[in-house]
């Protein structure tokens, strides 16, 4: 078997994943690499579970009388695919994977600040995956991942306490990551590395640690609130016995509209870094858009009760949460514009990961215009709890924020692997899940306002074809799914070796040998240029 | 605006062979459809426009070698403040449009039919204030506002007329309510819109819209024997609220001749105004909220008279002091 | 992986991703902020919800707090004041180099005074509310007025000083742990951050009691 010189050099160089062996040293490392690995691994399980969950529900919503399970059943299915999409797959996605790898390497350090407290938080997002995992297996819960009381508290028949449970203790490991990342960001900066010489994904994901920090408490207290009501059949949130569900609602949205700007704000970071990369150029209105991450953090806490219009809250109390929910439209805007205006006189290139962001544009501003909709009282009136919320927040969830994951593992993958995947099929890939998910979501937009509800098991036959349509795009997008998981673990072992720097991209993590040793540099670098150093050349004079 | 409307309406159901909004059964439902059609193609304008601007970037700026340097780019403060500044004067004229429109279609006209709803796990009961009852169905007379006032039996229901555009949650322990007013004849159907349990998907019914001497033929017909005030004044003399709070002179009880629509002082100086909500509560939690210069010592009825019950003693408590007779609202 | 090797003297070993001893001091001293603010947040959620049921249901809450003794409540936010004097004390002897004896008696002292505010908390407050069948899910069972409030009130009662309880027996733990590091010589005036990283956790128990005391036993007067 012929090896190239190139491959023997990585076999022989020493690191961070052939540095030790064994499952001990896995399962005990305090290596933010090893930990962004375990914890890659552990969301692509989770991923998978809630994805089935899903498929399930589609294949069920061909036939209006629905075509495979019991209405019951149906509302364990959807319950369970929001309960782990949302807390143990997005929330921990870029984050936990590409935040725990990339952080202390783009800010020139050897590891986060609390490296254990790391490994803690991973061992905490398992214990909460077991919780969940129970519940899937012994027989669902069916409240919805929105638990609403009284429903929750009195009357469900259901694993509630275990699925809130599964929760309430992953959230201590979001808390926990946020909590390492604002003190690594903070307090361990290379010489040289000011603030705003910081790459992009770094200030997104400050802008999120601090939402993760200050908004999850409030979940987990509401939860240990909800399930008090539950055992001890207390009125805190049942009106039966003195309680108020208003205040379940109040309490779940305060902590839960910040949660999605946990899920998108990543997701944009990583798209900073890969328009810059693919266009090598800086990207355009730097400080705007590293501004506009803490706008849209500051105001994504002001608009929980855009959620609750029709819930019974007062007229003048919905127009205050409106108008607060038009405002962060603006700052998300700032930011598409910017990546935009990046692509203008760059050196542009259709490399997978460029393919993915692009998409996360055009996908994202299709899902944020279309909360202007929600945000528009009347028209939520009519649209609240319809498809067409599916449709809006799937766009930006999927449509973003999954993209960016993938357009960032895809770009990061030969730092972290030390191998290239098949670019072809890459794109390949790319496109075949752009094309699916515009056909699984798009007719939901559709049929949303046509008045077709959520969480229905079975539905008007007016609706069928596109429930039919929407299914038919959903196979399509798994299809687009399966291709990346195979090629990427068949080039962990037969991809082509890469060098430091395959893409010739600028940034830290670009200047050590791929994959990077466990002290991620050889010594301490010294930052001397801006971000996004790309060479330019000066605009040619007007004559 | 109404020949946009025509047009957009015309050409996306023949490009698409089917409508795209339910039916237009009700007097805010095109106003509604008109902000929706508007949002809908700035959505999409801007949506291609991005799309096109992307790919025009993409294949003029494409990269040609490997080592070509990109031209230097200066961000543009103007071009910042542009493109913040205009979306952001776009989304106040939707809000404002928004607001309006939603600020008019939260007051219901002050001549409105008042119907009653129920909703429990799994089924609506939908009372008139003649007595009638209907369960999963409501008829309602053509060109008369209705106003819903809802409440559940149990979990947390939504009340949703998609071709009226509206729908309010149904909340156990108190009251909501949403108003209509018919433009069509016909059969609409309503939704059960906030997860209540396994059989979420099928607590469903339909309006019936009739000619107004149709329903009133239906409304008389289906009559029972008793409005809903009268089967209030046999309640409220049963359960013994007769001897407190009609008949007492003491002065040691609150007398409720004339008391609905009355701002009333708690005791704990608060003042509040005595509407459905308050009477409800003050039957099923009389100590929550007592009044200033009384003490308090009303027993709780609760668990003793369920919601149609209850509706049927508010009926019966509007009417007292009012000088309307029980029976007249028949 | 990083290895903490003891060392003499009360030096402290600089963690290999730390660039130098001052970042490291300054970054756990950040973390254990931010980890104050989250129970900030996660206690402020729980007041949130108290205070609006209080305003709701403000004669059911005023009898609910009548029934319990302010006596212990106010000797316990003293037992707790002293305790953080103690342990702001002890961080002051390592800072001048007082002896080891000095320092581990001042932490044993706050250790103490922790297992005293239990003590009181549970056999003296508990226990009592247990046989006065005042436990909520359990065996309560009233026959005042406002019965179904008051229940509420020993609900958030049993519920915010549990809570608060956990964290006293949490910073008792570590106290004690700190006892033993500083009776193996790990501190010195030199490095005595985990001293003042305990304390910043300790001085936040402290306050979230008194924050408690006048919340819970003090309603309508006294």
């Amino acid at each position: 078997m012929s090896v190239g010189v190139a491959e023997l050099a990585t076999r022989s160089r020493v690191h961070y994943l052939n540095e030790s062996y064994g499952v001990k040293s896995w399962l005990l490392t305090t290596d933010h690499k090893r930990i962004a690995v375990l914890y890659m691994v552990s969301i692509t399980f989770m991923f998978l579970v809630g994805a089935c969950a899903a498929a399930l529900m589609r294949i069920q919503l061909l036939d209006p009388a629905g075509a495979i399970v019991q209405p019951e059943t149906y509302n364990k299915l959807f319950s369970i695919h929001g309960i782990i999409m949302v807390w143990f797959f997005l929330i921990p996605s870029i984050p936990a994977v590409l935040g725990n790898f990339l952080i202390p390497m783009m800010i020139g350090a050897r590891d986060v600040a609390f490296p254990k407290l790391n490994l803690l938080s991973w061992y905490i997002y398992i214990i909460g995956a077991l919780f969940v995992l129970y519940v899937v297996i012994y027989g669902g819960v069916d409240t919805g991942w929105t638990f609403y009381t009284p429903y929750s508290s009195t009357y469900s028949n259901s694993h509630v306490f275990a699925a809130a449970a599964g929760v309430f203790i992953v959230g201590f490991s979001s808390i926990l990551t946020g909590l390492n990342f604002i003190v690594t960001i903070h307090k361990m900066r290379a010489p040289g590395m000011t603030w705003f010489r910081l790459p992009l994904f770094i200030w997104s994901l400050y802008a999120t640690s601090i939402i993760l920090v200050l908004a999850t408490p409030v979940l987990a207290i509401t939860l240990c609130l909800m399930a008090m009501e539950r055992f001890l059949h207390m009125g805190i949130f049942n009106p039966a016995i003195g309680g108020d569900p208003l205040l379940f609602q109040h309490l779940f949205w305060f902590y839960s509209h910040p949660a999605v700007y946990i899920m998108v704000l990543p997701g944009m970071g990583v798209i900073n870094e890969l328009i810059a990369a693919f266009s090598r150029r800086r990207i355009y209105g730097y400080a705007f858009v590293a501004f506009s991450s803490f706008a849209i953090a500051f105001i994504g806490f002001l608009v929980w009760g855009h959620h609750m219009f029709v819930s019974g809250q007062s007229v003048y109390a919905g127009m205050v949460f409106s108008g607060l929910s038009f405002l962060v439209a603006i700052p998300s805007g700032i930011k598409v514009f910017n990546w935009t205006a990046t692509l203008y006189k760059g050196s542009n290139s259709y490399d997978a990961p460029m393919l993915y962001a692009l998409g996360f544009i055009g996908l994202f501003t299709m899902g944020g215009l279309t909360g202007i909709f929600l945000a528009s009282l009347s028209i939520d009136v009519h649209l609240h709890d319809t498809y067409f919320v599916i449709a809006h927040f799937h766009y930006i969830m999927v449509g973003g924020s999954v993209m960016a994951y993938m357009g960032g593992l895809h770009f990061w993958w030969p730092k972290i692997t030390g191998r290239l995947y098949p670019d072809k099929w890459a794109r390949f890939a790319a496109f075949t899940i752009f094309i699916g998910f515009n056909l699984t979501f798009f007719p939901q937009y559709v049929l949303g306002y046509l008045g077709m509800l959520r969480r229905y098991a079975v539905y008007p036959a007016q609706f069928q074809a596109l429930n039919v349509l929407s299914t038919a795009g959903a196979s399509i997008l798994g299809v687009g799914y399966f291709i990346p998981l195979v090629y990427l673990i068949w080039s962990m072992r037969y991809g082509r070796v890469a060098g430091p720097n395959p893409w010739r991209a600028k940034g830290l993590e670009w200047e050590t040998p791929s994959p990077p040793p466990r002290e991620n540099f050889e010594e301490t670098p010294i930052v001397t240029e801006e971000a996004y150093a790309y060479p330019t050349r000066p605009r040619p004079a007007r004559v | 605006m109404i020949h946009f409307f025509h047009f957009g309406k015309t050409l996306s159901a023949a490009w698409l062979l089917f409508p795209l909004h339910p039916p237009t059964a009700s007097t805010i439902a095109h106003r509604v459809d008109y902000l929706y059609y508007f949002l809908t193609a700035f959505t999409l304008f801007f949506t291609f426009s991005i799309f096109a601007v992307i790919l025009y970037f993409m294949i003029k700026y494409r990269r040609r070698s490997d080592d070509e340097v990109p031209e230097e780019v200066k961000t543009s403060i103007p071009l910042e403040l542009a493109w913040t500044l205009i979306p952001a004067a776009i989304c106040a004229f939707i809000f404002f449009w928004s607001c309006s429109l939603f600020f008019r279609n939260s007051r219901p006209p002050a001549n409105s039919t008042e119907i009653f709803v129920v909703g429990k796990q799994w089924m609506w009961q939908l009372q008139h204030a003649n007595g009638a009852r209907e369960i999963d169905e409501l008829h309602v007379p053509l060109h008369v506002p209705i106003k819903l006032t809802m409440t559940s039996e149990d979990v947390i229901h939504d009340f949703f007329v998609p071709a009226f555009r509206v729908k309010e949650d149904v909340l156990p322990g108190r009251y909501t309510s949403i108003w209509f007013q018919a433009t069509e004849l016909g059969t609409f159907p309503f939704e059960c819109a906030q997860m209540c349990g396994a059989l979420h998907s099928s607590m469903r019914g339909e309006v019936i819209v009739m000619k107004p001497d149709d329903f009133a033929h239906w409304l008389s017909s289906n009559a029972p024997a008793q409005t809903m005030s009268s089967t209030g004044e046999q309640l409220f003399a049963h359960l013994g609220c007769v001897s407190c709070h009609v008949d007492d002179t003491s002065g040691r009880y609150p007398q409720l001749a004339g008391v609905y629509g009355r701002q009333v002082t708690l005791r704990n100086g608060a003042r509040a105004a005595v509407d459905e909500s308050f009477i409800r509560g003050a039957i099923v939690n009389p100590n929550a909220q007592p009044l200033a210069g009384y003490t308090a010592s009303m027993p709780s009825f609760q668990g003793q008279i369920d919601e149609v019950q209850l509706l049927d003693l508010i009926a019966y408590i509007k009417t007292l002091g009012s000088g309307q007779k029980a029976d007249a609202l028949r | 992986m990083s290895e903490s090797a003891v060392t003499q003297a009360g030096r402290p070993v600089l963690e290999q991703h730390f660039a130098d001893l001052p970042a490291q001091e300054e970054a756990r001293k950040l973390g254990m902020w931010i980890f104050l603010i989250t129970e900030i947040l996660f206690f402020g959620g729980l007041f949130a919800t108290y205070t609006i049921y209080r305003e709701l249901y403000l004669p059911g809450f005023i009898q609910g707090s009548h029934l319990l003794e302010v006596k212990w409540g106010a000797i316990n936010t003293a037992v707790l004041i002293v305790s953080s004097l103690t342990m702001a004390l002890a961080i002051r002897s390592a800072q001048v180099g007082k002896r080891k004896s000095a320092i581990i008696g001042l932490l044993g002292i706050t250790a103490i005074l922790g297992v005293v505010f239990l003590c009181i908390k549970f056999i003296l407050e508990w226990r009592t509310d247990y046989l006065h069948h005042l436990v909520p899910g359990i065996n309560f069972d009233y026959a005042g007025p406002h019965a179904s409030h008051v229940q509420l009130f020993f609900l958030f009662y049993f519920f915010m000083t549990g809570l608060h309880a956990l964290h006293v027996m949490i910073g008792i733990g570590v106290v004690l742990a700190l006892s033993y590091l500083t009776w193996r010589g790990r501190f010195s005036p030199h490095y005595y951050s985990p001293l003042e990283v305990t304390g910043l956790y300790w001085h936040f128990v402290d306050i979230v009691w008194i924050f408690l005391f006048p919340l819970l036993y003090l309603i309508g007067g006294r």
